[in-house]
C-alpha cells in the first residue's frame, strides 16, 4: 500500500479532501482502514465483520450492526439473527452508498441496542481504546471504539436512550442524536420505535454535521420522517456571542455524577461563557425525576412488541423442537440474551390488561409533560448543557450484574430522548486520563445551533483525542 | 312459555380492492403464486416499516360517510399483539380506541316498517396471512402435521364494521347484510364476495324474554360463507339458546363454527386464558388526520345509497323485488318507467327479467318507450315484445312500430290459415285424432310461423282444437 495515511488522526473531512485531490484513492483508503482494523481490532472487538472495498467513489464508513446492509449479515448483536442477511439496505445505508461511501464493516452493539457497555452483545464485548480493561459505552460501543481507534473515519450508530451520545463521550468522539423524525429508521432493527434514531459518530463536529447532511431528510419508506426545516450548516465560527445556554439545576445536582466529570463539565461551562455565551440555570424537575422510570416503561413495552417477530421461521437462527410451539420457544430461549428477555418481560407486563393505565399509559402522559417542560425551557435558551455521562468509561464487568446501575449510565441522556430532541456529545476534557463528554441539547430541528456551539468548544479546547496508548 | 326475542350484533370484515396492500406496495389480488406478492414490510423483516395506503384511508372515510358515521379528525393505528404464524410481525396493525368512523346507522326496511341499525364503528386494519394446516383432522393448527403460510393475503387492507346489537331476527340480519354489501359494492371499494372471503361475517347472538331490555350471555358464530348460511346459523343458535333457557339451564359464552353441510354448530375449544392483545399506539405510524376538505369532498361525491332507494321502491313493491332492482342497479330505470305511467309490479317484472335477459343496458333505455311496451305487453305478440326489448337500448328507439303489431285475434283472419295448416299435415292430423294430443302444439306452432308470430296464441289454440275435434 503506497498511500500512507494516519487513520488515528485523519478526520472524515480531511479524508474527503485527500480523495478529492486524488492523493489517495477510495480503494487505498479503504485498505488502510482494513489494515488498521487488522492491527488493533483483535484487542478492541469493535467490528463484528468487515467488508472488502466494493468500488465506492468516496471514503469509508462503519455501520452499527442494527443497520440493515443488503447482502451483508446483520445481527443487531443477537444470536437470534445469526446468519440473517438482509435483502434490502436501510435507507441510511443507501444514502451513504449514494454519497459514494464504502461500508467498512458492521460494528458491535449491545444485543438489540439494549445496554450501555456493549457487554450485552452475544458476540462478546468491545473494549475502550483508551483502556481495554474498560467498556467503550453502549449500545453503540463498536462504532465509538472504531472511530476513536482510527478504525473508521466516521460511523453511524442508533440512539434510543443514549446509545450514540454516551459511547461517544466514553471514547472521546463527537456524537449526534438527531431530532426524532429527521433520519429514516427504515431498515434499522427496531428496539423502541418511538425513541430509536440513527446518528453520526466522528472525530469532529464538522464531520458529524457532514454525515448528518448525508443521512437526514424525509424518507417515503418511514412515514414518521420529515424534511429538515433548514439545510445543515457546517459550523465555522469560533465565537458564541449571544448564545443562550441553560444549565438544568436538577441534572447538575445528581449525585451519580463523578467529581472528575463534574470538574470537566464546570470548566467547559466557564469556557462557553468566555466564548460569549450567556449562561443561566434552568429547571427541568420532571425530566430528571421521572425520565428514567418513564423510559424504562416505554422502551421495554415497544421492544416487547418489536421483538415478537423473531421466531426462527422466516429468517435468522432456529432451534428445532418437536412441535411448532416448542421450536419457537427454543429458538427464543437460545436466541435472546438476558437483557432482551428482561425487557420483553418488563414490557409485556407494562402493556398487559389491567396494568396498561398504571404503567404504559401513565408513562406516555409523563412523556408529554417532559416534552412541554423542555419546550418551556427552550423559550429562554438556545441550548441546554449537561455532562453526557455521569461517569467516565468503567471497567468491564463493573455493572454487568446490576441492571439498575447500568441503566443509570443514561440518566442524563434519556430525558431529551423522550422529548424527541437533538443532543450532541462533544469531548470537553479528561478525568483519570479518560475522556469526558459535554451534552448539548437543542430544540426540535436545532441541530445547526448544536453544531455551532460544539464546534466553538472543540476549537477552543484543542484536545488531543487520540487515545494516549495509541499515539 | 314466554316468547323470546333474539338479539344479534354483527362484525363484518371487508377486504378493500385497493391496488396495493395496506402498508406496503405489494399488489393485492387472488390466484398469484403463493408468497409471490410479498416484500420485507409484509413479511415482517427486521427494520421494515409500514407506510399507510392513502386510498384505503379515503375509502374507509367514504364508507363511514355512507353509513352515517362521524369521521374522526384523528384516528390512531394501534398494535394488536398476538402470536400466530399468520402474523409476520407478531402483531396486527389495527385501529383500536380511536377508529376512523363511529356512531353511524343504516335503515333496514321491513314489512313492519323501517328499522335503524346502529353502526358502532368502522375501522381500518391489515389482514393476516393464510394458513393451510396440513395433516390432522380438524383443519386447525393443533394436531396438524405442518402448516403452510401464504403471505400474499397478509397486509391486505380490511375494514371492520361493528353493528350495535340492534338486529332481532335472522331475516333482518340477512337484509342488513344485503344492504351493506350493496352499499360497499356501489362505493366501489370492495367486491364484498363471501365465497372469495372478501366479505366475512361473525354474528354475536343472544336471546331474552320479549320486552326485556337486559342483554344476556351471547355466543359468537363464525365461518358462515353466505347470507343464507348466516341466517341458518343464527336461527340454529337462537333455537339452541331458547332451549337451554327453557330447560332451566344457563347459556355460556362460546364461539361456534357453523357447519354448512349439517347445519350444525360446533363449539370451539375454550381458551384457558382470556385474550390480552396488549394494544398500544403504533409508534411507526402518525395518526390519521383526514383534512376537512377531503371529508367534505367525499361526502359531496357520495351517490344516493341503496338503503334510501330500497325504502323508496318498497312503497310500491315488496322487499324482494325492491332488493333485486336495487342490487341490479335497475331501480332508477324502474322509477322512471313507473313515472311514465307503467304499472309498478309489471315494470319490475319486465325490467328484472326480460330486459336483463335481452342484454340491453339499463342506462340506455328510454323509460317512456319502455313504459309503452310494458303497458302493451299483453296485447302484442310475445315474439314482437321480445324483439322490441332487444332493440330498446338502441339510439332513437321508438316503441310505436311494435305497438302497431298488436296480435291478430280476429278469427275470420286466422281461420283460413288454420285450415291450410291442417290440410297440409294430414298425417299429423290422423295421429292427433288417434290420441296423440301432444301434437296440438305442433299445429299452433305452424300457424304462428305462418303469421310470423303475430297471431294471438290463445285464439289459435282454440281454433285448432275446434277444427281437429273428430
Ligand atoms: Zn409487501
Amino acid at each position: 500500500m503506497s498511500a500512507v495515511v494516519d487513520t488515528l488522526r485523519l478526520t472524515a473531512e480531511e479524508a474527503l479532501a485527500l480523495v478529492e485531490r486524488g492523493d489517495v484513492s477510495p480503494a487505498e483508503l479503504h485498505a488502510a482502514y482494513l489494515d488498521a482494523i487488522g492491527e488493533r481490532d483483535a484487542e478492541l472487538h469493535a467490528y463484528l465483520r468487515t467488508v472488502e472495498y466494493d468500488g465506492a467513489t468516496s471514503i469509508p464508513i462503519a455501520l452499527k450492526d442494527v443497520i440493515s446492509t443488503k447482502g451483508l449479515e446483520t445481527t443487531a448483536g443477537s444470536r437470534i439473527l445469526e446468519g440473517y442477511v438482509p435483502v434490502f439496505d436501510a435507507t441510511v445505508t443507501s444514502r451513504c452508498r449514494q454519497a459514494g461511501l464504502s461500508v467498512l464493516g458492521k460494528t458491535n452493539t449491545d444485543e438489540f441496542a439494549m445496554g450501555s457497555s456493549t457487554e450485552n452483545s452475544a458476540y462478546g464485548p468491545s473494549r475502550n481504546p483508551w483502556d481495554p480493561a474498560r467498556v467503550p459505552g453502549g449500545s453503540g460501543g463498536g462504532t465509538a471504539a472504531a472511530v476513536s481507534a482510527g478504525l473508521a473515519p466516521w460511523g453511524l450508530g442508533s440512539d434510543t436512550g443514549g446509545s450514540v451520545k454516551q459511547p461517544s463521550a466514553l471514547c472521546g468522539n463527537v456524537g449526534l442524536r438527531p431530532t426524532y423524525g429527521t433520519v429514516s429508521r427504515y431498515g434499522i432493527v427496531a428496539f423502541a420505535s418511538s425513541l430509536d434514531q440513527v446518528g453520526p459518530v466522528a472525530k469532529t463536529v464538522r464531520d458529524v454535521a457532514l454525515l448528518y447532511r448525508i443521512v437526514s431528510g424525509r424518507d417515503p419508506a418511514d412515514s414518521t420522517t420529515v424534511e429538515l426545516s433548514e439545510p445543515v450548516e457546517l459550523p465555522t465560527s469560533e465565537r458564541l456571542d449571544g448564545l443562550r445556554v441553560g444549565v438544568p439545576r436538577q441534572a447538575v445536582a445528581l449525585e451519580a455524577i463523578e467529581p472528575g466529570v463534574r470538574a470537566a463539565f464546570h470548566s467547559s461551562l466557564a469556557l462557553l461563557g468566555e466564548l460569549g455565551a450567556e449562561l443561566d440555570e434552568c429547571d427541568l424537575p420532571l425530566s430528571f425525576d421521572y425520565g428514567m422510570p418513564c423510559y424504562y416503561l416505554i422502551a421495554p413495552a415497544e421492544a416487547s412488541s418489536n421483538l415478537a417477530r423473531y421466531d426462527g421461521v422466516r429468517y435468522g437462527r432456529r432451534s428445532d423442537g418437536a412441535t411448532y410451539r416448542e421450536t419457537v420457544e427454543r429458538t427464543r430461549d437460545d436466541g435472546f440474551g438476558d437483557e432482551p428477555k428482561r425487557r420483553i418481560m418488563l414490557g409485556t407486563y407494562a402493556l398487559s390488561a389491567g396494568y396498561y393505565d398504571a404503567y404504559y399509559g401513565q408513562a406516555q402522559k409523563v412523556r408529554t409533560l417532559l416534552v412541554r417542560e423542555h419546550a418551556a425551557a427552550f423559550e429562554r435558551f438556545d441550548v441546554l448543557a449537561t455532562p453526557t455521562s455521569p461517569t467516565v468509561a468503567f471497567p468491564l464487568g463493573d455493572k454487568a450484574a446490576d441492571p439498575l446501575a447500568m441503566y443509570a449510565c443514561d440518566l442524563l441522556t434519556i430525558p431529551s430522548c423522550l422529548a424527541g430532541l437533538p443532543g450532541l456529545s462533544v469531548p470537553c476534557g479528561f478525568s483519570e486520563g479518560l475522556p469526558v463528554g459535554l451534552q448539548l441539547v437543542g430544540p426540535q430541528f436545532g441541530e445547526n445551533a448544536l453544531f455551532r456551539a460544539g464546534h466553538a468548544v472543540e476549537r477552543a479546547l484543542e484536545l488531543d483525542l487520540v487515545p494516549e496508548r495509541l499515539r | 312459555m314466554s316468547t323470546w326475542e333474539p338479539v344479534i350484533g354483527l362484525e363484518i370484515h371487508v377486504q378493500l380492492k385497493t391496488r396495493t396492500k395496506m402498508f406496503c406496495r405489494c399488489r393485492v389480488g387472488f390466484g398469484a403464486e403463493e408468497n409471490s406478492q410479498t416484500c420485507p414490510v409484509c413479511l415482517g423483516f427486521p427494520g421494515a416499516l409500514p407506510v399507510p395506503n392513502r386510498t384505503a384511508i379515503e375509502w374507509v372515510v367514504k364508507l363511514g360517510l355512507a353509513l352515517g358515521c362521524e369521521i374522526a379528525e384523528r384516528a390512531v393505528f394501534a398494535r394488536k399483539n398476538y402470536f400466530y404464524p399468520d402474523l409476520s410481525k407478531g402483531y396486527q396493525i389495527s385501529q383500536y380506541d380511536l377508529p376512523s368512523c363511529v356512531n353511524g346507522n343504516m335503515i333496514v326496511s321491513l314489512a313492519e316498517g323501517q328499522h335503524e341499525i346502529g353502526i358502532v364503528r368502522a375501522h381500518l386494519e391489515e389482514d393476516a396471512a393464510k394458513n393451510v394446516h396440513v395433516g390432522g383432522r380438524t383443519g386447525r393448527i393443533g394436531g396438524a402435521e405442518y402448516t403452510l403460510v401464504d403471505y400474499n393475503r397478509g397486509g391486505t387492507p380490511l375494514v371492520e364494521i361493528v353493528t350495535a346489537p340492534d338486529l332481532h331476527s335472522a331475516e333482518e340480519a340477512k337484509r342488513f347484510l344485503q344492504l351493506l354489501r350493496q352499499t360497499i359494492v356501489e362505493l366501489g371499494i370492495s367486491d364484498a364476495e363471501m365465497e372469495k372471503g372478501t366479505l366475512r361475517v361473525d354474528a354475536n347472538v343472544s336471546v331474552r324474554p320479549a320486552g326485556s331490555e337486559v342483554l344476556r350471555t351471547r355466543s359468537e358464530i363464525k365461518n358462515m360463507n353466505s347470507f343464507t348460511h348466516i341466517a341458518r346459523g343464527i336461527d340454529a343458535e337462537v333455537a339452541r339458546q331458547i332451549e337451554v333457557w327453557e330447560s332451566g339451564g344457563e347459556v355460556e359464552q362460546h364461539t361456534y363454527d357453523f357447519d354448512v353441510g349439517s347445519g350444525a354448530l360446533t363449539a370451539r375449544r375454550t381458551k384457558e386464558e382470556a385474550d390480552d392483545y396488549r394494544y398500544f399506539p403504533e409508534p411507526d405510524l402518525a395518526p390519521v388526520e383526514p383534512p376537512a376538505e377531503l371529508v367534505d369532498r367525499l361526502r359531496f361525491e357520495l351517490p344516493e345509497l341503496p338503503a334510501a332507494r330500497i325504502a323508496r321502491v318498497m312503497k310500491k313493491l315488496d322487499h324482494d323485488r325492491a332488493l333485486v332492482l336495487v342490487t341490479g342497479g335497475l331501480d332508477r330505470l324502474w322509477e322512471a318507467t313507473v313515472a311514465a305511467g307503467a304499472d309498478g309490479v309489471a315494470a319490475s317484472n319486465v325490467i328484472a327479467n326480460q330486459l336483463v335477459a335481452s342484454g340491453a343496458r339499463p342506462g340506455a333505455v328510454d323509460p317512456t318507450e319502455l313504459a309503452k311496451l310494458v303497458d302493451a305487453r299483453e296485447r302484442i305478440p310475445r315474439a314482437t315484445f321480445a324483439e322490441a326489448l332487444g332493440k330498446i337500448g338502441d339510439h332513437g328507439f321508438s316503441a310505436e312500430p311494435y305497438l302497431a303489431m298488436e296480435s291478430v285475434s280476429d278469427t275470420s283472419e286466422l281461420e283460413p290459415i288454420v285450415d291450410a295448416v291442417i290440410a297440409a299435415n294430414s298425417a299429423q292430423v290422423e295421429q292427433y285424432r288417434g290420441g296423440k294430443e301432444g301434437l296440438l302444439g305442433f299445429f299452433v306452432g305452424q300457424v304462428m310461423k305462418e303469421t310470423k308470430g303475430r297471431a294471438d296464441p290463445r285464439v289459435v289454440n282454440e281454433l285448432v282444437r275446434a277444427r281437429l275435434a273428430p
